[in-house]
Protein backbone atom coordinates (compact mmCIF):
# COMPACT_ATOMS: atom_id res chain seq x y z
CA UNK A 1 0.00 0.00 0.00
CA UNK A 2 1.15 3.50 -0.74
CA UNK A 3 1.80 6.16 1.86
CA UNK A 4 1.86 9.79 0.80
CA UNK A 5 2.12 11.99 3.85
CA UNK A 6 4.85 14.51 4.70
CA UNK A 7 7.84 13.02 6.55
CA UNK A 8 9.35 15.50 8.99
CA UNK A 9 13.01 16.33 8.47
CA UNK A 10 15.41 18.65 10.25
CA UNK A 11 16.96 21.40 8.21
CA UNK A 12 20.69 20.60 8.13
CA UNK A 13 21.84 23.82 6.54
CA UNK A 14 20.45 26.94 4.95
CA UNK A 15 22.62 28.81 2.48
CA UNK A 16 22.25 32.07 0.63
CA UNK A 17 22.84 31.62 -3.11
CA UNK A 18 22.13 35.14 -4.37
CA UNK A 19 20.14 38.21 -3.34
CA UNK A 20 16.76 36.60 -2.65
CA UNK A 21 17.74 33.03 -3.43
CA UNK A 22 18.36 30.44 -0.72
CA UNK A 23 18.98 26.71 -0.50
CA UNK A 24 17.84 24.50 2.36
CA UNK A 25 19.48 21.12 2.88
CA UNK A 26 17.77 18.11 4.44
CA UNK A 27 18.62 14.41 4.71
CA UNK A 28 18.17 12.52 1.44
CA UNK A 29 15.25 10.17 2.05
CA UNK A 30 14.12 9.97 -1.59
CA UNK A 31 14.02 6.66 -3.42
CA UNK A 32 15.25 6.74 -7.01
CA UNK A 33 14.95 10.46 -7.58
CA UNK A 34 15.18 11.54 -11.23
CA UNK A 35 16.17 15.19 -11.84
CA UNK A 36 13.11 17.11 -12.97
CA UNK A 37 10.84 15.31 -10.52
CA UNK A 38 9.60 17.33 -7.57
CA UNK A 39 8.85 17.06 -3.88
CA UNK A 40 6.11 18.68 -1.79
CA UNK A 41 7.61 20.82 0.98
CA UNK A 42 5.46 21.34 4.07
CA UNK A 43 5.90 24.05 6.67
CA UNK A 44 3.60 22.97 9.50
CA UNK A 45 0.61 25.31 9.94
CA UNK A 46 1.71 27.44 6.96
CA UNK A 47 1.32 25.66 3.61
CA UNK A 48 2.79 22.99 1.34
CA UNK A 49 4.27 23.64 -2.12
CA UNK A 50 6.07 21.76 -4.91
CA UNK A 51 9.83 22.28 -5.45
CA UNK A 52 12.52 20.81 -7.63
CA UNK A 53 15.72 19.39 -6.14
CA UNK A 54 18.86 21.45 -6.84
CA UNK A 55 21.47 19.38 -4.98
CA UNK A 56 21.23 15.62 -5.19
CA UNK A 57 23.84 14.09 -2.92
CA UNK A 58 24.04 10.65 -1.35
CA UNK A 59 23.22 11.87 2.15
CA UNK A 60 21.37 15.10 1.57
CA UNK A 61 19.26 17.04 -0.90
CA UNK A 62 19.10 20.78 -1.45
CA UNK A 63 16.05 22.78 -2.45
CA UNK A 64 16.70 26.23 -3.91
CA UNK A 65 13.97 28.86 -3.85
CA UNK A 66 13.41 32.54 -4.46
CA UNK A 67 11.94 34.52 -1.58
CA UNK A 68 8.70 35.96 -2.93
CA UNK A 69 5.48 35.23 -1.07
CA UNK A 70 4.39 34.16 2.41
CA UNK A 71 5.62 30.58 2.05
CA UNK A 72 9.14 31.28 0.79
CA UNK A 73 9.59 34.13 3.31
CA UNK A 74 8.79 31.66 6.05
CA UNK A 75 11.09 29.02 4.53
CA UNK A 76 13.98 31.49 4.34
CA UNK A 77 13.48 32.43 8.00
CA UNK A 78 13.51 28.77 9.08
CA UNK A 79 16.57 28.10 11.21
CA UNK A 80 18.98 25.21 11.10
CA UNK A 81 17.38 22.26 12.99
CA UNK A 82 13.93 23.64 12.18
CA UNK A 83 11.43 21.07 10.93
CA UNK A 84 9.84 20.82 7.51
CA UNK A 85 7.95 17.93 5.93
CA UNK A 86 8.81 16.33 2.60
CA UNK A 87 6.76 13.95 0.48
CA UNK A 88 7.55 12.58 -2.94
CA UNK A 89 9.32 12.36 -5.29
CA UNK A 90 6.50 12.91 -7.75
CA UNK A 91 6.03 13.19 -11.49
CA UNK A 92 8.20 12.39 -14.45
CA UNK A 93 11.72 13.82 -14.67
CA UNK A 94 14.12 14.41 -17.55
CA UNK A 95 15.54 11.52 -19.58
CA UNK A 96 19.19 10.56 -19.10
CA UNK A 97 21.38 13.27 -20.70
CA UNK A 98 24.13 12.35 -23.17
CA UNK A 99 27.34 14.22 -23.95
CA UNK A 100 25.64 16.48 -26.51
CA UNK A 101 22.64 17.45 -24.39
CA UNK A 102 22.16 21.19 -23.95
CA UNK A 103 20.70 22.25 -20.59
CA UNK A 104 19.04 25.65 -20.30
CA UNK A 105 17.77 27.23 -17.10
CA UNK A 106 16.10 30.61 -16.72
CA UNK A 107 15.69 32.33 -13.35
CA UNK A 108 14.82 29.93 -10.56
CA UNK A 109 14.14 27.25 -13.19
CA UNK A 110 17.81 26.34 -13.19
CA UNK A 111 17.46 24.85 -9.70
CA UNK A 112 15.69 21.69 -10.87
CA UNK A 113 18.23 21.31 -13.70
CA UNK A 114 21.30 21.67 -11.47
CA UNK A 115 21.73 17.91 -10.77
CA UNK A 116 21.77 17.42 -14.57
CA UNK A 117 24.29 20.21 -15.12
CA UNK A 118 26.51 18.27 -12.71
CA UNK A 119 26.43 15.40 -15.21
CA UNK A 120 26.82 17.19 -18.56
CA UNK A 121 29.63 19.27 -20.02
CA UNK A 122 29.46 22.64 -18.32
CA UNK A 123 30.04 24.31 -21.67
CA UNK A 124 26.74 22.75 -22.79
CA UNK A 125 24.86 24.52 -19.99
CA UNK A 126 23.22 27.90 -20.32
CA UNK A 127 22.04 29.76 -17.24
CA UNK A 128 20.19 33.06 -17.42
CA UNK A 129 18.59 35.60 -15.11
CA UNK A 130 17.32 39.16 -15.20
CA UNK A 131 20.36 40.44 -13.35
CA UNK A 132 23.54 39.29 -11.57
CA UNK A 133 21.71 39.55 -8.22
CA UNK A 134 19.30 36.87 -9.32
CA UNK A 135 21.71 34.58 -11.11
CA UNK A 136 22.07 31.12 -9.61
CA UNK A 137 25.16 28.90 -9.36
CA UNK A 138 27.75 31.16 -11.05
CA UNK A 139 30.39 29.78 -8.68
CA UNK A 140 29.08 26.20 -8.70
CA UNK A 141 29.20 25.90 -12.50
CA UNK A 142 32.06 28.23 -13.44
CA UNK A 143 32.38 26.97 -17.02
CA UNK A 144 28.70 27.26 -17.91
CA UNK A 145 27.41 30.03 -20.19
CA UNK A 146 25.72 32.83 -18.28
CA UNK A 147 23.41 35.53 -19.57
CA UNK A 148 21.72 38.44 -17.83
CA UNK A 149 19.00 40.62 -19.32
CA UNK A 150 20.82 43.75 -18.10
CA UNK A 151 24.39 42.61 -18.81
CA UNK A 152 25.55 42.77 -15.17
CA UNK A 153 27.10 39.28 -15.51
CA UNK A 154 28.00 37.06 -18.47
CA UNK A 155 26.58 37.87 -21.86
CA UNK A 156 23.95 40.59 -22.05
CA UNK A 157 20.79 39.11 -23.51
CA UNK A 158 18.76 35.92 -23.38
CA UNK A 159 19.64 32.24 -23.01
CA UNK A 160 18.00 31.60 -26.38
CA UNK A 161 20.70 33.60 -28.17
CA UNK A 162 23.38 31.20 -26.91
CA UNK A 163 21.18 28.25 -27.83
CA UNK A 164 20.91 29.58 -31.40
CA UNK A 165 24.71 29.81 -31.64
CA UNK A 166 25.18 26.28 -30.33
CA UNK A 167 22.43 24.70 -32.37
CA UNK A 168 23.92 26.15 -35.57
CA UNK A 169 26.51 23.38 -35.20
CA UNK A 170 23.82 20.66 -35.27
CA UNK A 171 26.16 17.68 -34.88
CA UNK A 172 27.14 18.91 -31.44
CA UNK A 173 23.57 19.02 -30.16
CA UNK A 174 21.48 15.88 -29.58
CA UNK A 175 18.65 17.28 -27.47
CA UNK A 176 17.74 20.25 -25.28
CA UNK A 177 16.48 20.25 -21.66
CA UNK A 178 14.90 23.44 -20.43
CA UNK A 179 13.25 24.93 -17.35
CA UNK A 180 12.24 28.54 -16.86
CA UNK A 181 9.47 31.02 -17.62
CA UNK A 182 7.01 29.62 -20.18
CA UNK A 183 7.65 32.43 -22.62
CA UNK A 184 11.32 31.43 -22.65
CA UNK A 185 10.55 27.69 -22.94
CA UNK A 186 8.18 28.44 -25.76
CA UNK A 187 10.97 30.20 -27.65
CA UNK A 188 13.36 27.30 -26.94
CA UNK A 189 10.77 24.87 -28.35
CA UNK A 190 10.51 26.97 -31.54
CA UNK A 191 14.28 26.99 -32.02
CA UNK A 192 14.53 23.23 -31.45
CA UNK A 193 11.67 22.59 -33.84
CA UNK A 194 13.35 24.65 -36.54
CA UNK A 195 16.54 22.62 -36.12
CA UNK A 196 14.71 19.32 -35.63
CA UNK A 197 16.12 18.65 -32.19
CA UNK A 198 14.32 16.88 -29.39
CA UNK A 199 13.36 19.23 -26.60
CA UNK A 200 12.15 18.56 -23.05
CA UNK A 201 10.65 21.30 -20.90
CA UNK A 202 9.56 21.42 -17.26
CA UNK A 203 6.25 23.05 -16.40
CA UNK A 204 5.08 24.69 -13.21
CA UNK A 205 1.46 24.90 -12.02
CA UNK A 206 -0.22 25.45 -8.66
CA UNK A 207 -0.61 22.02 -7.09
CA UNK A 208 -2.54 20.40 -4.28
CA UNK A 209 -2.11 16.62 -4.25
CA UNK A 210 1.03 16.29 -6.38
CA UNK A 211 0.06 12.72 -7.34
CA UNK A 212 -2.59 13.03 -10.04
CA UNK A 213 -5.86 13.04 -8.13
CA UNK A 214 -7.26 16.54 -7.71
CA UNK A 215 -6.87 18.04 -11.20
CA UNK A 216 -5.75 21.45 -9.89
CA UNK A 217 -2.63 21.53 -12.11
CA UNK A 218 -4.39 20.71 -15.41
CA UNK A 219 -2.81 22.40 -18.44
CA UNK A 220 -5.12 21.62 -21.37
CA UNK A 221 -5.36 17.84 -21.42
CA UNK A 222 -2.22 17.33 -19.33
CA UNK A 223 -2.04 16.54 -15.62
CA UNK A 224 1.20 18.38 -14.88
CA UNK A 225 2.01 16.67 -11.54
CA UNK A 226 1.54 13.15 -12.89
CA UNK A 227 2.17 13.22 -16.66
CA UNK A 228 4.83 15.93 -16.22
CA UNK A 229 6.20 18.21 -14.95
CA UNK A 230 8.74 17.33 -17.67
CA UNK A 231 7.17 17.00 -21.11
CA UNK A 232 8.66 16.39 -24.51
CA UNK A 233 7.85 19.49 -26.55
CA UNK A 234 5.73 17.55 -29.04
CA UNK A 235 3.37 16.69 -26.17
CA UNK A 236 2.62 20.33 -25.36
CA UNK A 237 2.64 21.63 -28.92
CA UNK A 238 -0.80 23.01 -29.69
CA UNK A 239 -1.79 22.86 -26.02
CA UNK A 240 -4.08 25.91 -25.73
CA UNK A 241 -3.01 26.62 -22.14
CA UNK A 242 0.79 26.21 -22.24
CA UNK A 243 2.38 29.70 -22.17
CA UNK A 244 -1.14 31.21 -22.10
CA UNK A 245 -3.19 30.16 -19.07
CA UNK A 246 -2.76 28.65 -15.62
CA UNK A 247 -5.09 27.97 -12.70
CA UNK A 248 -5.05 29.85 -9.41
CA UNK A 249 -6.02 28.22 -6.12
CA UNK A 250 -9.79 28.40 -6.75
CA UNK A 251 -9.30 26.55 -10.02
CA UNK A 252 -10.03 29.69 -12.04
CA UNK A 253 -8.11 29.82 -15.30
CA UNK A 254 -6.22 33.11 -15.74
CA UNK A 255 -3.53 34.43 -18.15
CA UNK A 256 -0.04 33.16 -17.22
CA UNK A 257 1.13 36.70 -16.37
CA UNK A 258 -1.70 37.09 -13.82
CA UNK A 259 -0.92 33.63 -12.47
CA UNK A 260 2.76 34.51 -11.96
CA UNK A 261 1.80 37.72 -10.16
CA UNK A 262 -0.70 35.85 -7.95
CA UNK A 263 1.74 33.07 -7.15
CA UNK A 264 4.49 35.47 -6.10
CA UNK A 265 2.25 36.60 -3.22
CA UNK A 266 1.24 33.11 -2.10
CA UNK B 1 -23.27 -11.68 -24.14
CA UNK B 2 -22.29 -10.10 -20.82
CA UNK B 3 -23.12 -6.42 -20.47
CA UNK B 4 -22.56 -3.91 -17.69
CA UNK B 5 -24.44 -1.18 -19.54
CA UNK B 6 -26.58 0.82 -17.23
CA UNK B 7 -29.58 3.09 -17.70
CA UNK B 8 -29.34 5.43 -14.75
CA UNK B 9 -31.77 8.37 -14.33
CA UNK B 10 -32.27 8.37 -18.09
CA UNK B 11 -28.53 8.54 -18.73
CA UNK B 12 -27.22 5.77 -20.95
CA UNK B 13 -24.01 4.57 -19.33
CA UNK B 14 -21.55 2.11 -20.86
CA UNK B 15 -20.89 0.95 -17.29
CA UNK B 16 -22.18 1.97 -13.84
CA UNK B 17 -18.90 3.64 -12.76
CA UNK B 18 -19.23 7.38 -12.20
CA UNK B 19 -16.34 9.72 -11.44
CA UNK B 20 -17.13 11.09 -7.97
CA UNK B 21 -17.22 14.85 -7.45
CA UNK B 22 -14.07 16.59 -6.20
CA UNK B 23 -11.60 14.43 -8.09
CA UNK B 24 -10.35 15.36 -11.57
CA UNK B 25 -13.55 17.34 -12.17
CA UNK B 26 -11.93 20.72 -12.59
CA UNK B 27 -12.14 21.09 -16.38
CA UNK B 28 -13.45 19.55 -19.58
CA UNK B 29 -9.86 18.37 -20.24
CA UNK B 30 -9.57 16.57 -16.90
CA UNK B 31 -12.98 14.89 -17.22
CA UNK B 32 -12.35 13.86 -20.82
CA UNK B 33 -9.23 12.07 -19.59
CA UNK B 34 -11.37 10.13 -17.11
CA UNK B 35 -14.02 9.36 -19.75
CA UNK B 36 -11.28 8.15 -22.10
CA UNK B 37 -10.12 5.88 -19.27
CA UNK B 38 -13.47 4.13 -19.11
CA UNK B 39 -15.82 6.02 -16.75
CA UNK B 40 -19.53 5.58 -17.54
CA UNK B 41 -20.23 9.16 -16.41
CA UNK B 42 -18.34 11.96 -14.69
CA UNK B 43 -19.21 14.53 -12.02
CA UNK B 44 -17.79 18.06 -12.00
CA UNK B 45 -16.05 19.50 -8.97
CA UNK B 46 -18.76 21.28 -6.97
CA UNK B 47 -19.63 24.84 -7.97
CA UNK B 48 -20.79 27.59 -5.61
CA UNK B 49 -22.25 31.02 -6.31
CA UNK B 50 -19.01 32.86 -5.52
CA UNK B 51 -15.38 31.94 -6.25
CA UNK B 52 -13.74 30.04 -3.36
CA UNK B 53 -10.04 29.49 -2.73
CA UNK B 54 -10.57 26.62 -0.31
CA UNK B 55 -8.14 25.59 2.41
CA UNK B 56 -4.35 25.88 2.33
CA UNK B 57 -2.18 22.85 1.63
CA UNK B 58 -1.70 20.16 2.75
CA UNK B 59 -5.19 19.50 1.46
CA UNK B 60 -4.73 15.76 0.97
CA UNK B 61 -2.50 12.81 1.83
CA UNK B 62 -2.70 9.07 2.42
CA UNK B 63 -1.76 6.50 5.03
CA UNK B 64 -2.09 3.12 3.35
CA UNK B 65 -5.81 2.32 2.96
CA UNK B 66 -6.85 5.68 4.38
CA UNK B 67 -6.97 8.81 2.25
CA UNK B 68 -7.74 12.18 3.80
CA UNK B 69 -8.65 15.52 2.31
CA UNK B 70 -9.77 18.98 3.31
CA UNK B 71 -9.84 20.90 0.05
CA UNK B 72 -12.61 23.22 1.23
CA UNK B 73 -14.70 23.47 -1.93
CA UNK B 74 -12.24 25.52 -3.96
CA UNK B 75 -13.98 26.42 -7.21
CA UNK B 76 -14.03 29.36 -9.63
CA UNK B 77 -17.65 30.30 -8.91
CA UNK B 78 -20.73 29.91 -11.10
CA UNK B 79 -19.98 32.65 -13.65
CA UNK B 80 -16.55 31.26 -14.46
CA UNK B 81 -17.90 27.69 -14.35
CA UNK B 82 -20.36 28.54 -17.10
CA UNK B 83 -17.39 29.28 -19.39
CA UNK B 84 -15.28 26.37 -18.11
CA UNK B 85 -17.97 23.77 -18.81
CA UNK B 86 -19.48 25.30 -21.96
CA UNK B 87 -18.23 22.46 -24.19
CA UNK B 88 -18.88 19.39 -22.03
CA UNK B 89 -20.10 17.52 -25.13
CA UNK B 90 -16.41 16.96 -25.85
CA UNK B 91 -16.18 14.67 -22.79
CA UNK B 92 -18.18 11.95 -24.57
CA UNK B 93 -20.06 10.54 -21.55
CA UNK B 94 -22.90 12.00 -19.45
CA UNK B 95 -21.78 14.76 -17.06
CA UNK B 96 -23.35 15.35 -13.64
CA UNK B 97 -23.30 18.94 -12.34
CA UNK B 98 -22.46 19.17 -8.65
CA UNK B 99 -23.86 22.29 -7.00
CA UNK B 100 -23.21 23.62 -3.49
CA UNK B 101 -24.57 26.46 -1.43
CA UNK B 102 -25.17 27.66 2.10
CA UNK B 103 -28.83 28.66 1.83
CA UNK B 104 -31.40 26.93 -0.39
CA UNK B 105 -31.44 30.07 -2.59
CA UNK B 106 -27.72 29.68 -3.34
CA UNK B 107 -28.25 26.23 -4.86
CA UNK B 108 -31.08 27.62 -6.97
CA UNK B 109 -28.95 30.56 -8.15
CA UNK B 110 -26.14 28.25 -9.33
CA UNK B 111 -28.58 25.91 -11.10
CA UNK B 112 -30.13 28.92 -12.88
CA UNK B 113 -26.72 30.24 -13.96
CA UNK B 114 -25.65 26.83 -15.32
CA UNK B 115 -28.99 25.97 -16.94
CA UNK B 116 -27.64 26.00 -20.51
CA UNK B 117 -24.93 23.46 -19.75
CA UNK B 118 -26.03 20.03 -20.89
CA UNK B 119 -25.74 18.14 -17.63
CA UNK B 120 -27.36 14.72 -17.42
CA UNK B 121 -28.28 15.26 -13.76
CA UNK B 122 -27.67 17.65 -10.87
CA UNK B 123 -25.98 16.42 -7.71
CA UNK B 124 -26.47 18.22 -4.40
CA UNK B 125 -23.97 17.24 -1.70
CA UNK B 126 -25.37 18.02 1.76
CA UNK B 127 -22.63 16.10 3.47
CA UNK B 128 -19.12 17.62 3.22
CA UNK B 129 -17.45 17.10 6.63
CA UNK B 130 -14.80 19.84 6.44
CA UNK B 131 -16.05 23.12 4.97
CA UNK B 132 -17.63 25.80 7.19
CA UNK B 133 -20.90 27.05 5.70
CA UNK B 134 -21.51 23.87 3.71
CA UNK B 135 -22.65 20.30 4.24
CA UNK B 136 -22.47 18.77 7.69
CA UNK B 137 -20.80 21.85 9.22
CA UNK B 138 -23.80 23.93 8.11
CA UNK B 139 -26.36 21.45 9.38
CA UNK B 140 -27.46 20.54 5.85
CA UNK B 141 -27.52 16.84 6.68
CA UNK B 142 -30.54 16.96 9.00
CA UNK B 143 -33.87 15.62 7.65
CA UNK B 144 -35.40 19.15 7.83
CA UNK B 145 -32.58 20.93 5.97
CA UNK B 146 -32.33 18.11 3.42
CA UNK B 147 -36.06 18.37 2.73
CA UNK B 148 -35.94 22.17 2.45
CA UNK B 149 -32.96 22.30 0.08
CA UNK B 150 -34.12 19.37 -2.08
CA UNK B 151 -37.57 20.95 -2.40
CA UNK B 152 -36.06 24.27 -3.57
CA UNK B 153 -33.78 22.51 -6.06
CA UNK B 154 -36.72 20.41 -7.33
CA UNK B 155 -38.55 23.62 -8.27
CA UNK B 156 -35.46 25.00 -10.02
CA UNK B 157 -34.68 22.18 -12.44
CA UNK B 158 -36.29 19.42 -14.50
CA UNK B 159 -33.04 17.45 -14.56
CA UNK B 160 -32.79 14.38 -12.34
CA UNK B 161 -31.62 15.32 -8.83
CA UNK B 162 -29.12 13.26 -6.83
CA UNK B 163 -28.77 14.07 -3.13
CA UNK B 164 -25.41 13.09 -1.65
CA UNK B 165 -25.56 12.05 1.99
CA UNK B 166 -23.13 11.44 4.83
CA UNK B 167 -22.55 8.00 6.34
CA UNK B 168 -22.15 9.83 9.64
CA UNK B 169 -25.81 10.81 9.80
CA UNK B 170 -27.28 9.10 12.90
CA UNK B 171 -30.71 9.08 11.23
CA UNK B 172 -29.55 8.14 7.73
CA UNK B 173 -32.72 6.46 6.48
CA UNK B 174 -34.85 9.36 7.75
CA UNK B 175 -32.64 11.87 5.90
CA UNK B 176 -32.86 9.78 2.73
CA UNK B 177 -36.66 9.57 3.02
CA UNK B 178 -36.82 13.36 3.46
CA UNK B 179 -34.84 13.81 0.23
CA UNK B 180 -37.07 11.31 -1.56
CA UNK B 181 -40.24 13.01 -0.33
CA UNK B 182 -38.95 16.40 -1.51
CA UNK B 183 -38.44 15.05 -5.04
CA UNK B 184 -34.93 13.58 -5.21
CA UNK B 185 -34.48 11.07 -8.04
CA UNK B 186 -31.49 9.28 -6.52
CA UNK B 187 -29.34 9.15 -3.42
CA UNK B 188 -25.55 9.20 -3.55
CA UNK B 189 -24.30 7.23 -0.54
CA UNK B 190 -22.09 9.03 0.20
CA UNK B 191 -19.51 11.60 1.05
CA UNK B 192 -16.14 11.19 2.78
CA UNK B 193 -16.32 10.10 6.42
CA UNK B 194 -15.27 11.70 9.66
CA UNK B 195 -13.85 14.24 9.76
CA UNK B 196 -10.64 12.73 11.04
CA UNK B 197 -7.27 14.13 12.01
CA UNK B 198 -3.66 13.00 11.88
CA UNK B 199 -0.88 14.74 13.74
CA UNK B 200 2.75 14.76 12.66
CA UNK B 201 4.44 13.79 15.91
CA UNK B 202 7.82 15.35 15.06
CA UNK B 203 6.41 18.85 14.64
CA UNK B 204 3.43 18.19 16.90
CA UNK B 205 1.08 19.73 14.33
CA UNK B 206 -1.98 18.40 12.50
CA UNK B 207 -0.98 17.57 8.91
CA UNK B 208 -4.03 19.03 7.15
CA UNK B 209 -3.95 22.80 7.20
CA UNK B 210 -7.65 22.76 8.10
CA UNK B 211 -6.60 20.28 10.80
CA UNK B 212 -9.54 17.92 10.07
CA UNK B 213 -10.62 16.30 6.84
CA UNK B 214 -12.88 13.75 5.20
CA UNK B 215 -11.76 10.12 5.05
CA UNK B 216 -11.96 8.04 1.89
CA UNK B 217 -10.08 5.07 0.42
CA UNK B 218 -10.50 1.28 0.67
CA UNK B 219 -10.76 1.47 4.48
CA UNK B 220 -14.28 2.96 4.36
CA UNK B 221 -15.80 0.34 2.01
CA UNK B 222 -17.53 -1.70 4.77
CA UNK B 223 -19.33 1.39 6.06
CA UNK B 224 -20.53 2.29 2.55
CA UNK B 225 -21.77 -1.25 1.98
CA UNK B 226 -23.76 -1.15 5.24
CA UNK B 227 -25.25 2.29 4.46
CA UNK B 228 -26.25 1.25 0.92
CA UNK B 229 -27.78 -1.95 2.35
CA UNK B 230 -29.83 0.02 4.89
CA UNK B 231 -31.04 2.54 2.31
CA UNK B 232 -32.06 -0.18 -0.15
CA UNK B 233 -34.41 -1.56 2.51
CA UNK B 234 -35.98 1.81 3.27
CA UNK B 235 -36.21 3.92 0.08
CA UNK B 236 -37.40 3.36 -3.48
CA UNK B 237 -35.10 5.76 -5.34
CA UNK B 238 -31.96 4.32 -6.89
CA UNK B 239 -28.69 4.53 -4.98
CA UNK B 240 -25.17 5.44 -6.11
CA UNK B 241 -22.70 3.62 -3.85
CA UNK B 242 -19.65 5.82 -3.28
CA UNK B 243 -16.88 5.27 -0.76
CA UNK B 244 -13.92 2.95 -1.05
CA UNK B 245 -14.64 1.19 -4.35
CA UNK B 246 -11.26 0.24 -5.75
CA UNK B 247 -11.70 -3.18 -7.39
CA UNK B 248 -14.28 -5.10 -9.39
CA UNK B 249 -15.07 -7.16 -6.30
CA UNK B 250 -15.84 -3.96 -4.33
CA UNK B 251 -18.11 -2.85 -7.18
CA UNK B 252 -20.05 -6.13 -7.28
CA UNK B 253 -20.35 -6.13 -3.50
CA UNK B 254 -21.76 -2.58 -3.51
CA UNK B 255 -24.34 -3.59 -6.13
CA UNK B 256 -25.34 -6.67 -4.14
CA UNK B 257 -25.99 -4.30 -1.22
CA UNK B 258 -28.35 -2.37 -3.48
CA UNK B 259 -26.45 0.24 -5.48
CA UNK B 260 -27.47 0.63 -9.12
CA UNK B 261 -24.55 2.96 -9.93
CA UNK B 262 -21.12 3.38 -8.35
CA UNK B 263 -18.99 6.41 -7.50
CA UNK B 264 -15.23 6.10 -7.87
CA UNK B 265 -12.89 8.89 -6.73
CA UNK B 266 -9.97 7.98 -4.51
CA UNK B 267 -9.68 4.73 -6.50
CA UNK B 268 -7.76 6.84 -9.04
CA UNK B 269 -5.07 7.40 -6.43
CA UNK B 270 -4.69 3.68 -5.76
CA UNK B 271 -4.90 2.36 -9.33
CA UNK B 272 -4.46 5.27 -11.76
CA UNK B 273 -6.77 7.09 -14.19
CA UNK B 274 -7.67 3.77 -15.82
CA UNK B 275 -9.13 2.42 -12.57
CA UNK B 276 -12.49 2.67 -14.40
CA UNK B 277 -11.41 0.32 -17.19
CA UNK B 278 -9.81 -2.02 -14.67
CA UNK B 279 -12.90 -2.22 -12.43
CA UNK B 280 -15.23 -2.67 -15.43
CA UNK B 281 -13.10 -5.54 -16.75
CA UNK B 282 -12.90 -7.16 -13.33
CA UNK B 283 -16.70 -6.94 -13.01
CA UNK B 284 -17.17 -8.58 -16.41
CA UNK B 285 -14.64 -11.32 -15.63
CA UNK B 286 -16.44 -12.13 -12.39
CA UNK B 287 -19.86 -12.13 -14.10
CA UNK B 288 -18.56 -14.47 -16.79
CA UNK B 289 -17.23 -16.86 -14.19
CA UNK B 290 -20.55 -16.82 -12.34
CA UNK B 291 -22.73 -16.96 -15.44
CA UNK B 292 -24.36 -13.52 -14.96
CA UNK B 293 -25.40 -11.64 -18.08
CA UNK B 294 -26.42 -8.25 -16.72
CA UNK B 295 -26.22 -6.08 -13.61
CA UNK B 296 -29.95 -6.56 -12.92
CA UNK B 297 -29.09 -10.05 -11.72
CA UNK B 298 -26.75 -8.64 -9.11
CA UNK B 299 -28.34 -5.46 -7.73
CA UNK B 300 -29.77 -6.04 -4.26
CA UNK B 301 -29.23 -9.82 -4.17
CA UNK B 302 -27.83 -9.58 -0.64
CA UNK B 303 -31.38 -8.79 0.52
CA UNK B 304 -32.93 -12.01 -0.77
CA UNK B 305 -33.85 -14.83 1.57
Amino acid sequence: MRDDYPRSLEILEIEKEAKDLFTIFVKNTLDDFVPGQFVMVWIPRVDEKPFGVSYLEKDRIGITFEVKGKFTKKLASTKKAGIIGIRGPYGIGFPEPDSSTIVIGGGCGVSSLAPLIEKVKKSNSIIGARSKDMLLFRNRFKDAHFTTDDGTFGKKGFVTEILEEKISAPDKVSQVFCCGPEIMMSRVIEICKKHRKKCFISMERYMKCGFGVCGQCMCGDKVVCKEGPVFESKDVEGNPEFNHFARIKSGKKVPVSDYVRWRSCE
Amino acid sequence: MITIKSDFLGMKLSNPLILASGIMGISVGSMKKIADNGAGAVTIKSISKEERSGHNNPTMFSFGDVFMNAVGYSNPGMVEAKKEFSDIDRIGVPVIGSVIGTEADDFVAVIEELKDIKFGAIEIPLSCPHTPGFGVLAGQGTPEATYRITKAVRKATRLPIIIKLSANAPDLTIVAKAAEKAGADAINMGNTHGPGMRIDIDSGKPILDFKVGGISGPAITPVTVRCVYDLYESIKTPIIGTGGITTGRDAIEMMMAGASALGVGTGIYYRGFDVFKKIANEMKDWMKKKGHLSLKEIIGVAHEG
